[in-house]
């Protein structure tokens, strides 16, 4: 038989849980300020229309969002930032989880390889952008090329491939999708590396005296191992190839036609090239829901599979 | 036991004060004011190349007038124009600004009461002030009465320096493929295109990646096209832009495009890397404001170029450039060192400071009695002020959407995706759609 216990009020006990209360005010305070504020602040001025200028704005209700529903740019903003994070998750992370597993193992110049495929990731964006940008470069002078690419293609015999790479919309945006992928699978590299760490050698020990080859020790043992891993660097890879913006700007300027136009631009533009203020905050809420949503199956998906 | 409580109850203790000490510096940082009640003048500003001569003009007025004046620059200009609207927004502008975005904005930040009017300082002493400027120079910062912005008429910016964005040729690269005089038509620029492509040295480059110079460059040709009636016109909604003249705008383009005038990847290009082909002699035309002249001495001491207008297409009506308006400060309304800020731009404006301010950063100065020693290139831009207009001395500008849809047209034009009557369909869509927003706010 159970019985229902009630706690009694106790002066002293709330005194002594009160001290460890105040603990967590400055982190409260902090993250009230500046994420739930903000947040609400920009939902609030998404109901309304407003040059973010002037004193007045007119209260619109949800005609923003309509708006938004009906903007083909954005939605085609929207599919450019998938498609960036579908070669991130793709192209990016089987790099970083095959260079992690190759540094994981006795290799001669470990450490020099960790260094290396870890500079990229703290290279600034702008820096990286515009560095790719010159080789990418698609004019000449003297009848040679100038963009280190067109160069080299013209040099080992394939001037059929030589491109205007960031000015064709056929192009453009796969450069930047493997430029980004090329910047950042660092992190995942680092990631995947310290999950195969802490997986127990006894385990390989075990499937190497029943005979698992390779492979099956891979599908066995490291990939379900390394789980939990694998999805926080997916979640990490869709959150910030969603938000990719800095590379963009410095790889195309305002863009090409609105090929590379990707959520974080159209926000941008519309909030100082268009002045459509309120507009910009209906954007960078319909985005964020868009990001927590795909965050969330992510996560379920990830939970499904610990269960299997 | 109670040798350990005592300890969690130190720890608790050094913790709580550490909390308190983190709490009492956000809010100090929160509420700090800035400069406010110092004796120094804040100036913010984006013109890179100007910061170094700023600092020691503003040195030389420490000397003269005992005021302190600390120029800020912040830069790129796109980064600029967000820290003043955001700094608007916060009221924490300072002394002495500027408002880079097109006249609806700055008429915004005068009609929220963020800029100073000052008409009645530039008409004293019987507007000696006033007439010591270019009066395209000063025309940027007028509004006059019944303007389509509903601002009181005055003036209410101090103009700095003066631009115009010209054509610009490469005299070697022009002679290296027999081409003795620059081309006055566009007949005669396709005839040079033509004679380039056959030594290899492409012909036109520009920053197109940046949509205001695609922008500025359409807008020249729709003045030679249609002439300003026109286009003001079509800006109020009354003339559409599938018109014939309009289709004759986006064709200019798309002959160039045909012609293969522009240089590889103009269409992402941006003005620095535009700028650096043209100094590396990469291009023998470059479609330049009159600040390039600075920057080519930087990149290239040696370049030997001149400027023209962009060839007409048109020998009826006259080619407009944009030019008069350069750099222009405001006055913040707000401020309490208002009279010390007036007196310091009524300084900086003066002959000397702007002789000095043009010797130094190769700009064109906005007082005119300044502008008799210039060099050869400044004096070819000077020149251009006859045919120069801008955006900011039209009675109407057309609506900021409006002119995104007309400039990722044009982008799309040149890189041969669509044709000049659907970019014409696209941007009347896109105007027709402002329109009834504007009439739907109107019936509010």
């Amino acid at each position: 038989m159970h019985t229902l216990k009630i706690k009694r009020f106790s002066w002293p006990a709330f005194k002594d849980h009160f001290g460890n209360f105040i603990f967590i005010v400055p982190a409260l305070a902090i993250f009230s300020v500046f994420y739930i504020y903000p947040f609400f602040e920009i939902f609030n001025l998404s109901l309304y229309e407003w040059n973010g200028i002037t004193p007045y704005r007119e209260f619109i209700g949800f005609a923003n969002f309509g708006e938004l529903m009906q903007d083909k740019v954005w939605w085609a903003s929207i599919w450019h930032a998938a498609f960036i994070t579908l070669i991130a998750l793709t192209f990016q992370n089987a790099l970083a989880f095959a260079l992690a597993l190759a540094c994981d193992r006795q290799i001669r110049m470990k450490k020099f390889y960790r260094v290396i495929f870890f500079i990229p990731p703290i290279l600034s964006e702008i820096v990286v952008g515009l560095v790719w940008q010159w080789l990418l470069y698609a004019g000449m002078q003297d009848g040679q090329h100038i963009g280190l690419f067109n160069y080299f293609l013209n040099k080992i015999g394939l001037p059929h491939l030589v491109h205007n790479w960031l000015s064709d919309p056929q192009t453009a945006l796969t450069c930047i999708a493997v430029v980004h992928s090329w910047k950042g699978f660092g992190w995942g590299f680092l990631l995947l590396l310290a999950g195969l760490q802490t997986i127990d050698q006894q385990l390989y020990e075990a499937a190497k005296v029943d005979g698992a080859g390779p492979w099956n020790v891979l599908v066995h043992i490291t990939i379900p191992m390394l789980l939990p891993v694998i999805v926080v660097v997916m979640i990490l890879t869709i959150l910030g190839s969603m938000q990719v913006f800095v590379l963009i700007l410095s790889m195309v300027g305002q863009g090409l036609v609105y090929h590379t136009e990707v959520p974080v631009t159209r926000i941008l533009s519309s909030m100082t090239r268009t002045n459509q203020f309120g507009y910009a905050c209906a954007q960078g809420v319909v985005f964020g829901m868009i990001l927590v949503a795909a965050s969330y199956v992510l996560r379920q998906i990830s939970n499904r599979m610990k269960q299997e | 036991m109670s040798l350990e409580s005592g300890k969690d109850n130190s720890m608790k203790r050094f913790l709580l004060f550490f909390c308190c000490l983190l709490f009492l510096l956000f809010l100090f940082s929160c509420f700090s004011k800035v400069d406010k009640n110092s004796h120094t003048l804040v100036i913010w500003h984006w013109m890179t190349d100007r910061q170094k001569t700023f600092e020691q003009l503003a040195l030389k007025y420490e000397q003269q007038a005992g005021i302190k004046v600390r120029f800020e620059l912040y830069a790129p200009s796109d980064v600029y124009s967000q820290k003043i609207i955001a700094a608007a927004q916060a009221r924490v502008l300072p002394d002495v600004f500027g408002v880079l975005d097109e006249k609806v904005i700055l008429a915004s930040f005068i009609e929220s009461g963020f800029i100073a009017d000052l008409t009645e300082e530039f008409k004293k002493d019987n507007g000696a002030w006033e007439k010591s400027f270019f009066p395209k120079a000063l025309a940027v910062n007028l509004f006059e009465e019944g303007n389509s912005y509903h601002i009181k008429p005055g003036i209410y910016g101090v103009p700095i320096d003066i631009t115009s964005i010209l054509m610009l040729y490469n005299k070697n690269l022009l002679q290296k493929a027999g081409i003795s005089e620059p081309p006055r038509t566009f007949a005669e620029f396709l005839a040079a295109v033509k004679a380039l492509k056959r030594v290899g040295i492409p012909a036109l480059v520009s920053g197109w990646g940046e949509h205001w110079m695609v922008d500025c460059f359409a807008s020249n040709y729709a003045f030679n096209i249609m002439g300003e009636e026109k286009i003001m016109a079509t800006y109020r909604g009354e003339v559409p832009y599938t018109d014939p003249d309009w289709i004759a705008v986006f064709a200019v383009f798309d002959t160039l495009r045909k012609e293969g005038a522009l240089a590889e990847g103009i269409v992402t290009k941006a003005n620095k890397y535009a700028e650096q082909d043209f100094a590396l002699e990469r291009a023998s035309f470059a479609f330049n404001g009159s600040w390039c002249v600075n920057v080519y001495a930087d990149m290239n001491p040696r370049l030997q170029y001149g400027a023209i207008l962009p060839p007409a297409v048109n020998d009826n009506l006259p080619l407009k450039i944009w030019g008069g308006a350069g750099s222009s400060f405001v006055v913040n309304n707000a401020s309490k060192k208002k009279t010390l800020a007036i007196a310091f731009l009524k300084w900086l404006t003066a002959k000397e400071q702007q002789v000095f301010l043009s010797e130094e950063t190769q700009n064109l100065p906005a007082n005119r009695t300044a502008a008799a020693a210039l060099s050869e290139i400044l004096s070819e831009f000077a020149k251009a002020m006859d045919s120069a207009t801008h955006p900011k001395v039209w009675p109407y500008n057309e609506d900021p959407l409006v002119i995104e849809v007309f400039d990722k047209g044009i982008q799309s034009i040149i890189i041969g995706e669509k044709t000049p009557r659907q970019v014409g369909a696209d941007v009347q869509r896109a105007k027709i759609r402002q329109l009834e927003r504007l009439q739907r706010r109107q019936k509010k």
